[in-house]
C-alpha cells in the first residue's frame, strides 16, 4: 500500500505544500551572494541561513529535468555559479584570521548545495514513493501533492470520453446468436421472400384451402389478387416456413437449414403483439431423422443459447405441416425454474418455471409430397422442423416489457445495447 | 374454452387432484392454461388445438384422462328416456351408450370395414337405439333429395335437398313441455363455463354441447310453418333474422334449415329468431345434424358470426353422435319441463362418414419416433383412445387401426403415430443428435451484409428495425417509380402499403427521438423494400443511414475543418462532408474502380445538399440533407440527414480484396497551392484535371482549406490544395518537384483559377 514517504521530501518541501511550479523568475528578488563585511560567527550564520533558505526554496520548485538543470547550473556552474561566488566573495575575500572559520562555513554550504541538487534529481528520477521510502507513512495530502507535482497525474475517476459505437438491435443480435448456434450444428442459412404466394405459405405446408388452421394465422393479404388462382395469390408470409418448401425445391436431401426472417400477421400492435415480427425457422431432413433427434437437437441448441443449466420439455401441439407436433418449453432462465424470484413471483414464466420458446415437429409426409420429385420421398426420408419468435426470445432474454419498443428506433432504448 | 374438472370426474374415476390432472392433460396436448376457483367450482382454462374438436367438451377431456391414467371411461348413457311416457313410441325405451369408446358397428357388416367414403353411399336410416339399418330412402329421387322415411315422417317430416352438405340430420320431437328456468345443477355448470342460462330447453342444448361436444338446436315446433323442415340452399336475397336479433340477407351460397315457407336457421351457425323457444313454447323440435365443415366455415365468415356451434362444425363434428345428442337434449328437457316424446328418433342419413381403417406399421412408428416403444404400450394407448386394432401380417408388424367417429383429424398412419407419441409422453423419448453428411454453406451476401453492418455500428449508427408498412402518402413521396404492393386488409391507412423505401420509416424514427428530446441520433437499418416490376414482385435489399444535424455535427472532423469561412453556408458544407464521409467509409469496404457523385437525387432531398453516389457507374446510394418541405411536413425539429444505399448493387460489387502495396522507400514531399476559383468550379473538376496530368509521382491531391468572403470577391472562393509527390525510384530533386508543381498550376489555371501569391 502507499504509505511511504521520500527522505527528499524535506521539511522545506513539505512546508511549501501546494506551491506552484518552478518559479525562479517569479521570485521577487532572486538570491544573490552578498559580500561579507563582518566575519563574525553570527554574521556567517545569518549569511549562510539566507543562502540555505534560498537553496531550499529553489530546490523545491524543481518540477522537471529542465528546471533541475537550470537549478544545478545556477548553483554549481564554475563560471559565476553561486558556489563560485561564495568562494570568491566569502572565502577569498576573507581576512586571513577568519579564513579557517569561513572555510568551514563554505564547505558546509558546498555540501548542502550538492546534497540539494542530488536530492532534487533523485526526486525527479524516483520511480515511486514506495521504493524510495520504506517505513515512512505518507499522508493523503502528501500523496496527492506527489501525484500532481511529480508525475503530472490526472483525476482518473472522471468519466471517459467514449467514441460512440452504434448499438446492435436486440432482435437482430438475438437472431444472429441463435442462427450461429445452428450453424455450428451444420445448418446453412436460407431465406425467402416476405411477400409470398398462398401456395408456399399455406397449401404446400398442408393448410388446405378453407381450412380453419388458416384462421389462426391472421393473414395480411396483398390487394388485387382475386383474379388469380388461389395458390398464386400474394400475401405477407405469416411464418418463415414457406422457405422450407422453397429450399427443398432447390436442394436435395440431406438438408439442414436455418431460416431467419420477417413475418407479418394481422395483429393490432400492443405490448406483446406486433403486425411485423421475426422468426427463426429450422429444418433437418435426412434418411434417419427421428423425434428423438428433434428433441436432442433443440435441447442442445437451447443449452448453447441460454446456458447449459436450462432444461427442455416438449408438449403436444398442432401445426398442419408437422406431425407429431410439439411446443418446446425451456426451464425459466430468469428464476431457474423455481417460479419465484426471492419472495416475488417470477413473471416471465408466470410462476410455472417454464417458458414456451418454440413450436416444432416431425415434417408431415404431406409436405414432403410437394417436393417428392426432388428426393423427398416421405417413405425414404424423414425430418423435423422448428420455428421460434426472435422478438419474443429477445423480450424474455432482456426483460423488455413492450414489443413496440423494438420498432420505434428510440435511441434511449437502443443505446442500452451499446 | 373452459372445462369443469368436477364434470370431467363424472365420466372417469380420477384419483389425481385438479392440478395434477391439468398438468397431465397439458402433457398430452390437451392444454390447461390456468386453473381458477377450487373444489366443485374449479375451472380449467383450456387451449385446445383446432384439430381436436373432439376434446372441446367434458366427455372428450374425460376420454383423454382415461387414456392417460388407464382408467375405464363411463359410457355416455346416463340418460334413460321414459319408455312409458312416449307417445307413439315403438321400441326406443332407452338410448344406449352409443358414445362409449370404442364404438363398433361391425355387426352390421358395413361401416368401418368399408373403404373411406367420399361420395354418398346408399341413403340410410337408423333406428334410435343405435343399430344401423341401411335402407334406400323413399324420398331419394334422381335429384338427390333425401327425405326421412315414412315411419319418421309421421313424427316430423324432414327433407334434405343438399345431402352432400348435410349427410345426416337427426331430430326429436317433444310435446307438451313447459319452458322455465333450468334446474340449479344445469344453470350452475353453465355459469361456471361463462355461459348464460336462458331456459331449460335452450340450456339443454348448451349443456349437451359442453358435455359431449355436439351442437344441437331447438325450434318451437308450432312456429314452423307447414310442419316440416327442409335443408336447402337459401334463395338470393332471402331474409333471416338470427338469434342474435340481426336481420341477415342470404345468398344462394348459404345453407339453411327452413320450414315450408322460410329459413329458420343458418345451418350449423345460428338458429332463427322467429322460431326460437319462448315462454309460450309447448312443442319442440330438437335438431342435431352433421354439416359440411367448409360450408359452415364459409357461412360463418360471410356473415361474421362465430359461434360455439360453427367452431365445432367447421372443425368436424362427430358424425355418430347426432341421435345421441338429440336424446341427451330431450332427456334434459323432459326432466325439467315435463312433456313427452313424440315418436322415436328421426335420423336422415344420406351417406356414411366411416373412415377406412389405417394400416399402421410398427417399423414406421420406430422410424419416425425412434426410441423404445413396446408393442404393448402402442396397443394400450390406441385402445384407450377408442381406436380399434386388428393385428395383421407376421408378428404384429402391421396393424389395421379403426378410427373412432369423433376423430376426424386422424386420417393417416402418421396421425396414429402422433397419438402414440402424445400419450406415451414426449419427454419420455430419449434425446439424440443426428449425424450429418452435408456441407454448411453461407448465403453469398452474408459476409458483405455483416461487414456493412459492422462498419455502420463502428461509425456510431445504432441499428434500428422499423415497421414494413407505410401510408399511401409516404409511398407517393418516397416512390422509386416502381409499382407498390397494397394490402387488402391493412391494419390502418397509415400502414396500408408495403414500404418502397427505408426512408419514411427512418424519418419516423428520427422524429420519434426528436419529439422526446433525444437530439443526438444516429440510426441505420438494413432491410428489404417491396415493389412490383414488370408485374413481378421484387424485394430489393436496402440499407439506410439517418442522423440528426446535432449528431452529424458531433462527429469528430478527423481531418479538421476545411471551409474556414464564417457563416451558415460553410457550416452546411462541413456537415455535408461529415455525413458523406460516413457513407464513404461504408462503401470503402466494397470493391470498385470508381466512386463518383452527382446531384441527381429524389425530391425529398435538399436540392443543394444531397448527392447520388455511383459505383462503377451503378447508382449505389443517394444521401444528404432532407428537403425543407419534407422536414416541415413531418414537423421535424431539426435538420436530418438520410443515406439510402442499394445493398443489391453492393452485393454485386463484392467486398474489397486487399492486395499489398509496397511501402514507399523514398520521402514524400507536399506542395500547397492557393487559388481563387469561381463558385461554379467544383473540386472534383480540379481533381480530375490534375490527376489527368499523368504525373506518376502524384500520390494524392486534396483540398486543405476553403474560404469565401473577405478579400475574395462575390461568386468566388479561395482554395488551398495540397499535392503529395513521391517516387518509387529515388528521392525527388527540387527541379523535379518544381516541374510537377508547374504542371499542376498550369492545369488549375487552365480551369480558370487564379493563383494567389
Amino acid at each position: 500500500m502507499r504509505s511511504k514517504s521520500p527522505p527528499c521530501l524535506s521539511e522545506e518541501r513539505r512546508d511549501k505544500d501546494g506551491a506552484p511550479a518552478f518559479q525562479l523568475a517569479a521570485r521577487n528578488v532572486a538570491y544573490t551572494v552578498s559580500k561579507l563585511t563582518d566575519y563574525s560567527a553570527g554574521a556567517l550564520e545569518r549569511a549562510s541561513a539566507e543562502l540555505f533558505s534560498a537553496l531550499g526554496e529553489e530546490a523545491s520548485a524543481v518540477k522537471n529535468e529542465a528546471d533541475w538543470k537550470v537549478f544545478r547550473d545556477r548553483w554549481m556552474a564554475r563560471k559565476n555559479g553561486v558556489l563560485t561566488q561564495v568562494n570568491e566573495l566569502w572565502l577569498k575575500a576573507a581576512p586571513r584570521e577568519a579564513k579557517r572559520e569561513v572555510g568551514q562555513v563554505v564547505n558546509r554550504v558546498k555540501e548542502q548545495v550538492e546534497q540539494k541538487i542530488k536530492g532534487a534529481k533523485d526526486w525527479l528520477d524516483a520511480p515511486s514513493l514506495e521504493i524510495m521510502h520504506p517505513g515512512y507513512t505518507v499522508s493523503a495530502e502528501e500523496l496527492e501533492k506527489y501525484r500532481f507535482e511529480k508525475i503530472g497525474s490526472v483525476d482518473i475517476t472522471l468519466p471517459g470520453i467514449r467514441r460512440p459505437i452504434g448499438a446492435e438491435h436486440p432482435v437482430v443480435k438475438t437472431t444472429n446468436e441463435m442462427v450461429r448456434v445452428f450453424q455450428k450444428l451444420g445448418y446453412s442459412v436460407a431465406e425467402g421472400p416476405v411477400v409470398e404466394t398462398d401456395y408456399y405459405n399455406f397449401e404446400s405446408l398442408n393448410f388446405p384451402p378453407n381450412h380453419p388452421a388458416r384462421d389462426t394465422q391472421d393473414t395480411l393479404f396483398i390487394a388485387g389478387q382475386q383474379a388469380k388462382p388461389q395458390r398464386e395469390r400474394l400475401l405477407l408470409r405469416t411464418h418463415t416456413s414457406p422457405v422450407q418448401i422453397r429450399t427443398m425445391e432447390k436442394m436435395r436431401p440431406p438438408l439442414r437449414i436455418v431460416i431467419p426472417g420477417t413475418v407479418h400477421r394481422n395483429d393490432p400492435p400492443d405490448a406483446s403483439h406486433s403486425p411485423m415480427f421475426h422468426q427463426i425457422e429450422g429444418l433437418a431432413v435426412d434418411s434417419n431423422i427421428t423425434f428423438g433427434d428433434l428433441k436432442g437437437t433443440l435441447d442442445h441448441a437451447m443449452k448453447e443459447f441460454f446456458g447449459s443449466s436450462v432444461k427442455t420439455s416438449f408438449r403436444p401441439s398442432f401445426f398442419p405441416f408437422t406431425e407429431p407436433s410439439a411446443e418446446m418449453y425451456v426451464s425459466c432462465f430468469i428464476c431457474g425454474g423455481s417460479g419465484r424470484r426471492g419472495s416475488d413471483p417470477c413473471r416471465p414464466c408466470k410462476q410455472t418455471g417454464w417458458i414456451e420458446i418454440l413450436g416444432c415437429g416431425m415434417v408431415d409426409p404431406n409436405v414432403f409430397e410437394f417436393v417428392k420429385d426432388n428426393g423427398y420421398d416421405p417413405r425414404k426420408v424423414s425430418g423435423f422442423a422448428f420455428g421460434m419468435g426472435a422478438d419474443r426470445i429477445a423480450l424474455l432474454k432482456y426483460g423488455v416489457d413492450d414489443i413496440q419498443l423494438f420498432f420505434q428506433g428510440d435511441v434511449r432504448f437502443l443505446r442500452q445495447w451499446a | 374454452m373452459k372445462i369443469s374438472p368436477q364434470w370431467v370426474r363424472e365420466f372417469v374415476q380420477l384419483s389425481v387432484d385438479d392440478r395434477r390432472l391439468a398438468e397431465d392433460l397439458t402433457g398430452v396436448g390437451i392444454g390447461v392454461e390456468g386453473i381458477s376457483g377450487s373444489g366443485a367450482d374449479a375451472v380449467f382454462e383450456m387451449e385446445i388445438g383446432t384439430n381436436r374438436p373432439d376434446a372441446m367438451n367434458h366427455y372428450g377431456v374425460a376420454r383423454e384422462a382415461a387414456a392417460i391414467y388407464d382408467l375405464p371411461l363411463k359410457e355416455l348413457s346416463g340418460l334413460r328416456l321414459p319408455a312409458s311416457g312416449v307417445a307413439g313410441a315403438k321400441a326406443q325405451s332407452s338410448v344406449k351408450g352409443v358414445y362409449a369408446a370404442p364404438k363398433r358397428r361391425s355387426s352390421t357388416g358395413h361401416g368401418r370395414a368399408g373403404k373411406k367414403t367420399s361420395a354418398p353411399k346408399a341413403a340410410s336410416s337408423r333406428t334410435s337405439h343405435g343399430t344401423t339399418e341401411v335402407v334406400p330412402f323413399p324420398g331419394v329421387a334422381s335429384s338427390g333429395v333425401v327425405s326421412s322415411k315414412s315411419s319418421e315422417r309421421e313424427i316430423f317430416p324432414i327433407t334434405v335437398e343438399e345431402p352432400e352438405l348435410c349427410p345426416r340430420f337427426s331430430a326429436r320431437v317433444i310435446r307438451g313441455t313447459t319452458i322455465k328456468p333450468s334446474p340449479e345443477k344445469i344453470a350452475h355448470r353453465l355459469k361456471l363455463l361463462d355461459q348464460r342460462p336462458i331456459s331449460n330447453a335452450v340450456d339443454a342444448t348448451n349443456y349437451v354441447l359442453w358435455e359431449m361436444g355436439k351442437p344441437t338446436h331447438v325450434f318451437d315446433m308450432d312456429l314452423l310453418e307447414g310442419g316440416r323442415l327442409v335443408i336447402r340452399h337459401a334463395k338470393n336475397g332471402e331474409k333471416l333474422k338470427t338469434l342474435d336479433g340481426v336481420e341477415r340477407t342470404l345468398s344462394s351460397d348459404d345453407l339453411v334449415v327452413a320450414d315450408a315457407k322460410k329459413a329458420v336457421g343458418l345451418a350449423g351457425v345460428m338458429g332463427g329468431y322467429d322460431t326460437m323457444i319462448t315462454d309460450k313454447t309447448k312443442n319442440i323440435v330438437i335438431e342435431s345434424a352433421w354439416w359440411d365443415p367448409g360450408t359452415v366455415r364459409k357461412m360463418s365468415r360471410r356473415h361474421g358470426i362465430h359461434t360455439d356451434a360453427s367452431h365445432r362444425f367447421e372443425r368436424g363434428a362427430d358424425f355418430e353422435s347426432t341421435v345421441l345428442s338429440c336424446d341427451l337434449v330431450a332427456a334434459l328437457i323432459l326432466e325439467s319441463g315435463g312433456g313427452e316424446l313424440s315418436g322415436g328418433a328421426i335420423d336422415a342419413v344420406s351417406r356414411q362418414m366411416d373412415q377406412a381403417p389405417i394400416v399402421l406399421r410398427l417399423s414406421e412408428v420406430h422410424r419416425i419416433l425412434g426410441g423404445n416403444l413396446s408393442t404393448g404400450e402402442i396397443f394400450r394407448i390406441l385402445k384407450k383412445l377408442g381406436f380399434g386394432l386388428i393385428p395383421e401380417g407376421q408378428a404384429d408388424a402391421q396393424i389395421r387401426v379403426q378410427i373412432p367417429s369423433w376423430r376426424l383429424d386422424v386420417e393417416r398412419e402418421i396421425d396414429v403415430i402422433e397419438e402414440i407419441a402424445r400419450l406415451h409422453g414426449y419427454d419420455k423419448f430419449e434425446n439424440s443428435l443426428p449425424a450429418y453428411s452435408g456441407a454448411v454453406v453461407d448465403l453469398p451476401h452474408a459476409a458483405m451484409d455483416a461487414t456493412l453492418r459492422e462498419r455502420a455500428l463502428a461509425l456510431g449508427y445504432n441499428e434500428a428495425v422499423s415497421l414494413t408498412f407505410i401510408s399511401h402518402a409516404a409511398a407517393e413521396t418516397f416512390s422509386s417509380g416502381a409499382g407498390v404492393l397494397e394490402l387488402e386488409n391493412p391494419l390502418s391507412e397509415e400502414a396500408s402499403v408495403m414500404r418502397t423505401s427505408l426512408a419514411p420509416g427512418m424519418l419516423d424514427m428520427l422524429a420519434w427521438n426528436l419529439n422526446r428530446d433525444a437530439e443526438d441520433v444516429r440510426l441505420f437499418e438494413m432491410g428489404r423494400v417491396y415493389e412490383m416490376r414488370d408485374g413481378e414482385r421484387v424485394e430489393p435489399a436496402r440499407a439506410c443511414l439517418g442522423a440528426t444535424l446535432a449528431a452529424v455535427k458531433n462527429g469528430l472532423p478527423m481531418g479538421g475543418v476545411l471551409d474556414v469561412s464564417k457563416g451558415e453556408h460553410a457550416a452546411a458544407a462541413e456537415v455535408f462532408r461529415l455525413f458523406k464521409g460516413d457513407l464513404e467509409t461504408l462503401l470503402a469496404a466494397f470493391a470498385y474502380r470508381e466512386l463518383s457523385f452527382d446531384r441527381q437525387t429524389a425530391e425529398y432531398f435538399h436540392p443543394g445538399r444531397s448527392a447520388r453516389a455511383l459505383m462503377d457507374g451503378a447508382v449505389v446510394a443517394q444521401f444528404g440533407q432532407l428537403a425543407e418541405e419534407v422536414k416541415a411536413e413531418r414537423k421535424l425539429r431539426q435538420d436530418v440527414f438520410l443515406a439510402e444505399i442499394d445493398l443489391d448493387v453492393l452485393r454485386g460489387q463484392g467486398l474489397r480484396q486487399v492486395r499489398f502495396a509496397p511501402l514507399g522507400k523514398y520521402p514524400a514531399v507536399e506542395r500547397d497551392f492557393s487559388f481563387v476559383f469561381s463558385d461554379d468550379v467544383e473540386f472534383e473538376a480540379m481533381r480530375r484535371a490534375v490527376m489527368g496530368l499523368g504525373i506518376s509521382e502524384l500520390r494524392e491531391f486534396k483540398p486543405v482549406e476553403i474560404f469565401r468572403g473577405g478579400s475574395i470577391g462575390a461568386g468566388k472562393y479561395s482554395i488551398l490544395v495540397r499535392a503529395r509527390l513521391q517516387s518509387d525510384e529515388a528521392t525527388l530533386r527540387d527541379e523535379q518537384i518544381a516541374a510537377c508543381a508547374e504542371k499542376i498550376v498550369g492545369a488549375l489555371k487552365g480551369m480558370g483559377g487564379s493563383q494567389r501569391a
